[in-house]
Protein backbone atom coordinates (compact mmCIF):
# COMPACT_ATOMS: atom_id res chain seq x y z
CA UNK A 1 0.00 0.00 0.00
CA UNK A 2 2.59 2.81 0.76
CA UNK A 3 4.90 0.55 -1.52
CA UNK A 4 8.50 1.40 -1.76
CA UNK A 5 9.08 4.83 -0.54
CA UNK A 6 9.72 3.70 3.41
CA UNK A 7 12.12 2.50 5.64
CA UNK A 8 12.93 -0.77 5.80
CA UNK A 9 11.87 -1.50 9.97
CA UNK A 10 9.59 -3.83 11.85
CA UNK A 11 6.36 -2.26 12.88
CA UNK A 12 6.86 -2.52 16.62
CA UNK A 13 5.48 0.40 19.15
CA UNK A 14 9.05 1.19 19.94
CA UNK A 15 9.70 1.92 16.36
CA UNK A 16 6.58 4.01 15.89
CA UNK A 17 8.01 6.08 18.60
CA UNK A 18 11.08 6.39 16.96
CA UNK A 19 9.42 7.17 13.86
CA UNK A 20 7.84 10.20 15.03
CA UNK A 21 10.46 11.26 16.87
CA UNK A 22 12.49 11.50 13.84
CA UNK A 23 9.45 13.08 11.91
CA UNK A 24 9.52 15.80 14.63
CA UNK A 25 13.32 16.39 14.42
CA UNK A 26 13.18 16.71 10.48
CA UNK A 27 10.06 19.25 10.92
CA UNK A 28 11.96 21.15 13.20
CA UNK A 29 14.83 20.66 10.81
CA UNK A 30 12.95 21.83 8.08
CA UNK A 31 11.48 24.95 9.33
CA UNK A 32 15.00 26.07 10.75
CA UNK A 33 16.61 25.45 6.99
CA UNK A 34 13.99 27.31 5.53
CA UNK A 35 14.51 30.14 7.93
CA UNK A 36 18.29 30.34 7.01
CA UNK A 37 17.89 30.04 3.61
CA UNK A 38 15.53 33.24 3.95
CA UNK A 39 18.07 34.87 5.59
CA UNK A 40 20.55 34.51 3.11
CA UNK A 41 18.13 35.23 0.67
CA UNK A 42 17.71 38.33 1.86
CA UNK A 43 21.67 39.21 1.86
CA UNK A 44 22.27 37.94 -1.24
CA UNK A 45 19.56 40.25 -3.01
CA UNK A 46 20.86 43.05 -0.81
CA UNK A 47 24.65 42.28 -2.33
CA UNK A 48 23.04 41.10 -5.73
CA UNK A 49 21.69 45.21 -5.81
CA UNK A 50 25.13 46.41 -5.11
CA UNK A 51 27.49 44.78 -7.14
CA UNK A 52 25.49 46.02 -10.19
CA UNK A 53 26.12 49.73 -9.17
CA UNK A 54 29.66 49.03 -7.92
CA UNK A 55 30.52 47.23 -11.13
CA UNK A 56 28.98 49.80 -13.32
CA UNK A 57 30.66 52.66 -10.96
CA UNK A 58 33.94 51.07 -11.17
CA UNK A 59 34.41 51.73 -15.42
CA UNK A 60 33.86 55.27 -14.39
CA UNK A 61 36.84 55.65 -11.49
CA UNK A 62 39.23 53.48 -13.76
CA UNK A 63 38.71 55.40 -16.52
CA UNK A 64 39.48 58.74 -14.64
CA UNK A 65 42.33 57.00 -13.05
CA UNK A 66 43.87 56.01 -16.81
CA UNK A 67 43.25 59.71 -17.81
CA UNK A 68 44.99 60.95 -14.41
CA UNK A 69 48.36 58.09 -15.60
CA UNK A 70 48.10 59.55 -19.23
CA UNK A 71 48.19 63.22 -17.88
CA UNK A 72 51.35 62.02 -15.62
CA UNK A 73 52.75 60.06 -18.51
CA UNK A 74 52.81 63.37 -20.92
CA UNK A 75 53.71 65.61 -17.90
CA UNK A 76 56.93 63.08 -16.53
CA UNK A 77 57.79 60.81 -19.23
CA UNK A 78 58.02 57.50 -19.35
CA UNK A 79 58.44 56.29 -16.14
CA UNK A 80 56.59 53.26 -16.04
CA UNK A 81 59.79 51.03 -15.99
CA UNK A 82 61.12 53.13 -13.13
CA UNK A 83 57.79 52.18 -11.13
CA UNK A 84 57.90 48.55 -12.11
CA UNK A 85 61.55 48.05 -11.39
CA UNK A 86 61.46 50.06 -7.87
CA UNK A 87 58.66 47.83 -6.41
CA UNK A 88 59.64 46.44 -2.94
CA UNK A 89 57.22 45.97 -0.04
CA UNK A 90 53.54 46.80 -0.75
CA UNK A 91 52.19 50.22 1.08
CA UNK A 92 48.48 48.85 0.63
CA UNK A 93 47.09 45.32 1.80
CA UNK A 94 43.83 44.03 2.48
CA UNK A 95 43.17 42.60 5.90
CA UNK A 96 40.35 39.83 5.59
CA UNK A 97 37.72 39.60 7.93
CA UNK A 98 34.75 37.40 8.14
CA UNK A 99 31.19 38.03 9.00
CA UNK A 100 28.63 35.71 9.74
CA UNK A 101 25.47 35.79 8.20
CA UNK A 102 22.95 32.43 9.56
CA UNK A 103 26.18 30.84 10.30
CA UNK A 104 27.78 31.19 7.26
CA UNK A 105 31.03 33.08 7.04
CA UNK A 106 31.81 35.30 4.29
CA UNK A 107 35.02 37.08 3.58
CA UNK A 108 35.28 40.82 3.99
CA UNK A 109 38.53 43.01 2.68
CA UNK A 110 39.20 45.72 4.31
CA UNK A 111 41.92 48.40 3.05
CA UNK A 112 45.15 48.89 5.16
CA UNK A 113 47.90 51.50 3.98
CA UNK A 114 50.75 51.52 5.75
CA UNK A 115 51.77 55.01 4.81
CA UNK A 116 51.13 57.35 2.32
CA UNK A 117 54.07 56.61 -0.33
CA UNK A 118 56.10 53.97 0.15
CA UNK A 119 59.85 54.51 0.04
CA UNK A 120 60.69 53.09 -3.30
CA UNK A 121 58.15 54.84 -5.22
CA UNK A 122 59.07 58.52 -3.04
CA UNK A 123 61.61 59.73 -5.75
CA UNK A 124 59.75 58.62 -8.81
CA UNK A 125 58.81 61.74 -11.06
CA UNK A 126 61.19 63.94 -8.92
CA UNK A 127 62.74 65.77 -11.75
CA UNK A 128 59.48 66.51 -13.34
CA UNK A 129 56.05 65.98 -13.59
CA UNK A 130 55.59 65.25 -9.73
CA UNK A 131 52.66 66.27 -9.24
CA UNK A 132 50.99 64.83 -11.81
CA UNK A 133 52.25 61.62 -10.63
CA UNK A 134 50.77 62.04 -7.14
CA UNK A 135 47.41 62.80 -8.42
CA UNK A 136 47.69 59.55 -10.62
CA UNK A 137 48.25 58.13 -7.58
CA UNK A 138 45.21 59.36 -5.84
CA UNK A 139 43.26 58.25 -8.07
CA UNK A 140 44.45 54.89 -8.40
CA UNK A 141 43.96 54.45 -4.85
CA UNK A 142 40.86 55.68 -4.76
CA UNK A 143 40.10 53.27 -7.45
CA UNK A 144 41.81 50.35 -5.79
CA UNK A 145 39.55 51.09 -2.76
CA UNK A 146 36.61 50.98 -4.98
CA UNK A 147 37.98 47.34 -6.02
CA UNK A 148 38.81 46.11 -2.71
CA UNK A 149 35.17 47.01 -2.06
CA UNK A 150 33.86 45.06 -5.06
CA UNK A 151 36.46 42.05 -4.34
CA UNK A 152 34.43 41.96 -0.56
CA UNK A 153 30.94 42.38 -2.53
CA UNK A 154 31.80 39.52 -4.97
CA UNK A 155 33.26 37.19 -2.48
CA UNK A 156 30.23 37.55 -0.26
CA UNK A 157 28.04 36.66 -3.85
CA UNK A 158 29.98 33.64 -4.56
CA UNK A 159 30.13 32.85 -1.46
CA UNK A 160 26.61 33.19 -0.71
CA UNK A 161 25.79 31.38 -3.55
CA UNK A 162 26.87 28.65 -3.28
CA UNK A 163 25.75 28.32 1.04
CA UNK A 164 22.10 29.22 -0.91
CA UNK A 165 22.46 26.41 -2.94
CA UNK A 166 23.30 23.93 -0.25
CA UNK A 167 20.96 25.22 1.35
CA UNK A 168 17.83 24.76 -0.77
CA UNK A 169 19.10 21.31 -1.74
CA UNK A 170 18.64 20.76 2.10
CA UNK A 171 15.26 22.02 2.34
CA UNK A 172 13.96 20.56 -0.54
CA UNK A 173 15.26 16.69 0.38
CA UNK A 174 14.12 17.25 3.73
CA UNK A 175 10.62 18.21 2.47
CA UNK A 176 10.53 15.81 -0.73
CA UNK A 177 12.18 12.58 0.41
CA UNK A 178 13.01 12.31 4.23
CA UNK A 179 9.57 13.55 5.48
CA UNK A 180 7.51 11.37 2.86
CA UNK A 181 9.33 8.57 3.86
CA UNK A 182 8.92 9.01 7.73
CA UNK A 183 5.51 9.26 7.05
CA UNK A 184 5.32 6.61 4.70
CA UNK A 185 7.07 4.57 7.54
CA UNK A 186 4.85 5.69 10.41
CA UNK A 187 1.62 5.03 8.09
CA UNK A 188 2.68 1.44 7.59
CA UNK A 189 3.49 0.87 11.03
CA UNK A 190 0.06 2.00 12.33
CA UNK A 191 -1.61 -0.15 9.85
CA UNK A 192 0.53 -3.13 11.03
CA UNK A 193 -0.25 -2.80 14.50
CA UNK A 194 -4.01 -2.57 13.73
CA UNK A 195 -3.64 -5.26 12.39
CA UNK A 196 -1.95 -7.23 14.33
CA UNK A 197 -4.23 -6.07 17.43
CA UNK A 198 -7.33 -7.01 15.25
CA UNK A 199 -6.12 -10.39 15.01
CA UNK A 200 -5.06 -10.15 18.42
CA UNK A 201 -8.76 -9.41 19.30
CA UNK A 202 -9.86 -12.22 16.95
CA UNK A 203 -7.60 -14.89 19.07
CA UNK A 204 -8.97 -13.70 22.31
CA UNK A 205 -12.45 -13.94 21.12
CA UNK A 206 -11.46 -17.85 20.21
CA UNK A 207 -9.68 -18.27 22.96
CA UNK A 208 -12.30 -17.15 25.43
CA UNK A 209 -14.92 -19.17 23.31
CA UNK A 210 -12.99 -22.32 23.44
CA UNK A 211 -12.73 -21.86 27.13
CA UNK A 212 -16.45 -21.13 27.71
CA UNK A 213 -17.14 -24.40 25.91
CA UNK A 214 -14.85 -26.24 28.15
CA UNK A 215 -16.09 -24.95 30.98
CA UNK A 216 -20.02 -25.86 29.66
CA UNK A 217 -18.67 -29.27 28.84
CA UNK A 218 -17.00 -29.80 31.64
CA UNK A 219 -19.69 -28.17 33.85
CA UNK A 220 -21.57 -30.62 31.75
CA UNK A 221 -19.90 -33.69 32.49
CA UNK A 222 -19.93 -32.46 36.22
CA UNK A 223 -23.57 -32.67 36.92
CA UNK A 224 -24.23 -35.68 34.90
CA UNK A 225 -21.35 -37.48 37.01
CA UNK A 226 -23.66 -35.86 39.65
CA UNK A 227 -26.46 -36.93 38.35
CA UNK A 228 -25.08 -40.60 37.75
CA UNK A 229 -23.91 -40.48 40.96
CA UNK A 230 -27.27 -39.64 42.78
CA UNK A 231 -29.09 -41.46 40.89
CA UNK A 232 -28.11 -45.66 42.22
CA UNK A 233 -28.56 -44.39 45.71
CA UNK A 234 -31.75 -42.69 45.71
CA UNK A 235 -34.16 -45.08 44.21
CA UNK A 236 -33.60 -47.87 41.51
CA UNK A 237 -37.26 -47.12 39.22
CA UNK A 238 -36.37 -44.00 38.18
CA UNK A 239 -33.80 -44.97 36.28
CA UNK A 240 -35.53 -47.36 33.86
CA UNK A 241 -38.04 -44.41 32.76
CA UNK A 242 -34.95 -42.20 31.48
CA UNK A 243 -33.32 -44.90 29.86
CA UNK A 244 -36.85 -45.35 28.50
CA UNK A 245 -37.06 -41.58 27.17
CA UNK A 246 -33.39 -41.84 25.50
CA UNK A 247 -34.62 -44.98 23.34
CA UNK A 248 -37.51 -42.53 22.26
CA UNK A 249 -35.23 -40.00 21.46
CA UNK A 250 -33.25 -42.86 18.90
CA UNK A 251 -36.49 -44.19 17.68
CA UNK A 252 -37.25 -40.18 16.36
CA UNK A 253 -34.10 -39.54 15.23
CA UNK A 254 -34.38 -42.84 13.06
CA UNK A 255 -37.14 -41.55 11.75
CA UNK A 256 -35.79 -38.34 10.37
CA UNK A 257 -33.18 -40.21 8.84
CA UNK A 258 -34.97 -42.20 7.16
CA UNK A 259 -37.31 -38.90 6.15
CA UNK A 260 -34.07 -37.62 4.81
CA UNK B 1 34.73 26.91 2.20
CA UNK B 2 38.03 29.14 2.18
CA UNK B 3 40.01 26.51 2.87
CA UNK B 4 43.01 28.31 2.12
CA UNK B 5 44.95 28.88 5.73
CA UNK B 6 45.13 33.17 5.48
CA UNK B 7 47.75 35.26 6.40
CA UNK B 8 46.08 38.20 8.39
CA UNK B 9 47.38 40.91 5.66
CA UNK B 10 46.99 39.89 2.41
CA UNK B 11 47.78 41.33 -1.23
CA UNK B 12 46.58 42.50 -4.57
CA UNK B 13 48.03 40.77 -7.42
CA UNK B 14 47.73 42.84 -10.99
CA UNK B 15 47.29 41.64 -14.54
CA UNK B 16 47.67 44.09 -16.83
CA UNK B 17 48.88 45.96 -20.04
CA UNK B 18 51.51 48.58 -18.91
CA UNK B 19 49.54 51.41 -17.93
CA UNK B 20 47.14 49.69 -15.50
CA UNK B 21 50.09 47.61 -13.60
CA UNK B 22 51.99 51.32 -13.36
CA UNK B 23 48.64 52.73 -11.79
CA UNK B 24 48.50 50.28 -8.88
CA UNK B 25 52.09 50.24 -8.53
CA UNK B 26 52.10 53.63 -7.87
CA UNK B 27 49.21 53.21 -5.09
CA UNK B 28 51.54 51.06 -3.66
CA UNK B 29 50.31 47.12 -3.77
CA UNK B 30 53.18 46.00 -5.57
CA UNK B 31 55.63 43.73 -4.16
CA UNK B 32 58.84 41.73 -4.76
CA UNK B 33 60.18 40.03 -2.66
CA UNK B 34 64.19 38.51 -2.33
CA UNK B 35 63.15 35.60 -4.71
CA UNK B 36 62.31 38.44 -7.08
CA UNK B 37 58.92 36.56 -7.50
CA UNK B 38 56.58 39.34 -8.10
CA UNK B 39 52.77 39.64 -7.55
CA UNK B 40 51.79 41.36 -10.82
CA UNK B 41 52.51 40.87 -14.20
CA UNK B 42 52.85 42.82 -17.52
CA UNK B 43 51.24 41.93 -20.51
CA UNK B 44 52.17 43.08 -23.81
CA UNK B 45 52.01 41.69 -27.34
CA UNK B 46 54.42 39.51 -27.04
CA UNK B 47 53.25 38.16 -23.79
CA UNK B 48 52.33 34.26 -24.74
CA UNK B 49 48.79 33.65 -23.21
CA UNK B 50 50.87 30.13 -21.56
CA UNK B 51 52.54 32.59 -19.34
CA UNK B 52 49.62 34.32 -18.28
CA UNK B 53 48.06 31.29 -17.57
CA UNK B 54 51.11 30.77 -15.63
CA UNK B 55 51.42 33.52 -13.86
CA UNK B 56 47.35 33.25 -13.11
CA UNK B 57 47.89 29.84 -11.90
CA UNK B 58 50.73 30.93 -9.58
CA UNK B 59 48.74 34.03 -7.92
CA UNK B 60 45.77 31.62 -7.49
CA UNK B 61 48.23 29.59 -5.76
CA UNK B 62 49.72 31.88 -3.44
CA UNK B 63 47.90 32.01 0.14
CA UNK B 64 49.32 35.25 0.78
CA UNK B 65 47.09 37.24 -2.13
CA UNK B 66 43.31 37.85 -1.72
CA UNK B 67 42.57 39.56 -4.56
CA UNK B 68 43.46 39.44 -8.05
CA UNK B 69 43.08 42.63 -10.45
CA UNK B 70 42.48 41.43 -14.19
CA UNK B 71 42.59 43.22 -16.97
CA UNK B 72 39.68 42.46 -19.10
CA UNK B 73 41.14 42.25 -22.47
CA UNK B 74 43.82 39.87 -20.90
CA UNK B 75 41.04 37.82 -18.74
CA UNK B 76 39.08 37.36 -22.47
CA UNK B 77 42.70 35.28 -23.46
CA UNK B 78 42.34 33.09 -20.66
CA UNK B 79 38.66 32.97 -20.42
CA UNK B 80 38.30 29.18 -20.11
CA UNK B 81 40.89 28.95 -17.42
CA UNK B 82 38.61 31.68 -15.48
CA UNK B 83 35.74 29.82 -15.63
CA UNK B 84 36.66 26.88 -14.18
CA UNK B 85 38.20 29.00 -11.69
CA UNK B 86 36.21 27.99 -8.84
CA UNK B 87 38.17 28.92 -5.33
CA UNK B 88 36.18 31.98 -3.59
CA UNK B 89 40.05 33.07 -2.23
CA UNK B 90 41.21 34.82 -4.04
CA UNK B 91 38.73 36.79 -5.68
CA UNK B 92 39.22 37.52 -9.32
CA UNK B 93 38.22 40.74 -10.64
CA UNK B 94 37.66 41.75 -13.97
CA UNK B 95 39.05 45.24 -14.23
CA UNK B 96 38.21 47.71 -17.62
CA UNK B 97 41.61 48.76 -19.44
CA UNK B 98 42.41 52.38 -21.10
CA UNK B 99 41.66 50.94 -24.92
CA UNK B 100 38.82 48.88 -23.94
CA UNK B 101 35.88 49.92 -22.06
CA UNK B 102 34.07 47.86 -19.28
CA UNK B 103 32.08 45.05 -21.12
CA UNK B 104 29.53 43.72 -18.27
CA UNK B 105 28.19 40.40 -20.87
CA UNK B 106 31.86 39.33 -20.68
CA UNK B 107 32.63 38.86 -16.96
CA UNK B 108 31.60 35.62 -15.58
CA UNK B 109 30.48 37.20 -12.04
CA UNK B 110 28.47 39.91 -13.85
CA UNK B 111 26.72 36.74 -16.55
CA UNK B 112 25.86 35.08 -12.94
CA UNK B 113 24.42 38.20 -11.61
CA UNK B 114 22.66 39.23 -14.87
CA UNK B 115 20.76 35.72 -14.80
CA UNK B 116 20.03 35.56 -11.01
CA UNK B 117 17.91 39.38 -11.73
CA UNK B 118 16.76 38.57 -15.18
CA UNK B 119 15.45 35.28 -13.99
CA UNK B 120 13.34 36.51 -11.30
Amino acid sequence: MSGKNRLNIFPTRMALTNMKSKLKGAITGHSLLKKKSDALTIRFRKILANIVENKQMMGATMREASFSLAAAKYAAGEFSNSVIENVTNPTIVVKMQTENVAGVHLPTFEKVSESAVSNSQELTGLSKGGQQIGKSRESHVKALEALIVLASLQTAFITLDEVIKITNRRVNAIEFVVKPRLENTINYIITELDESEREEFYRLKKVQGKKKKDLKAKEAAKSELLLQQNTPTVATPTSKPAHKVKSMIEDEQEEELIYE
Amino acid sequence: MAAKNMTENALVAVIGDEDIVTGFLLAGCGQKDKKKTENFLVVDNKTSISKIEQSFKNFTQRNDIAIILISQKIADEIRPLIDEYNQVIPTILEIPSKDHPYDPSKDSVMLKVKRMTGAD
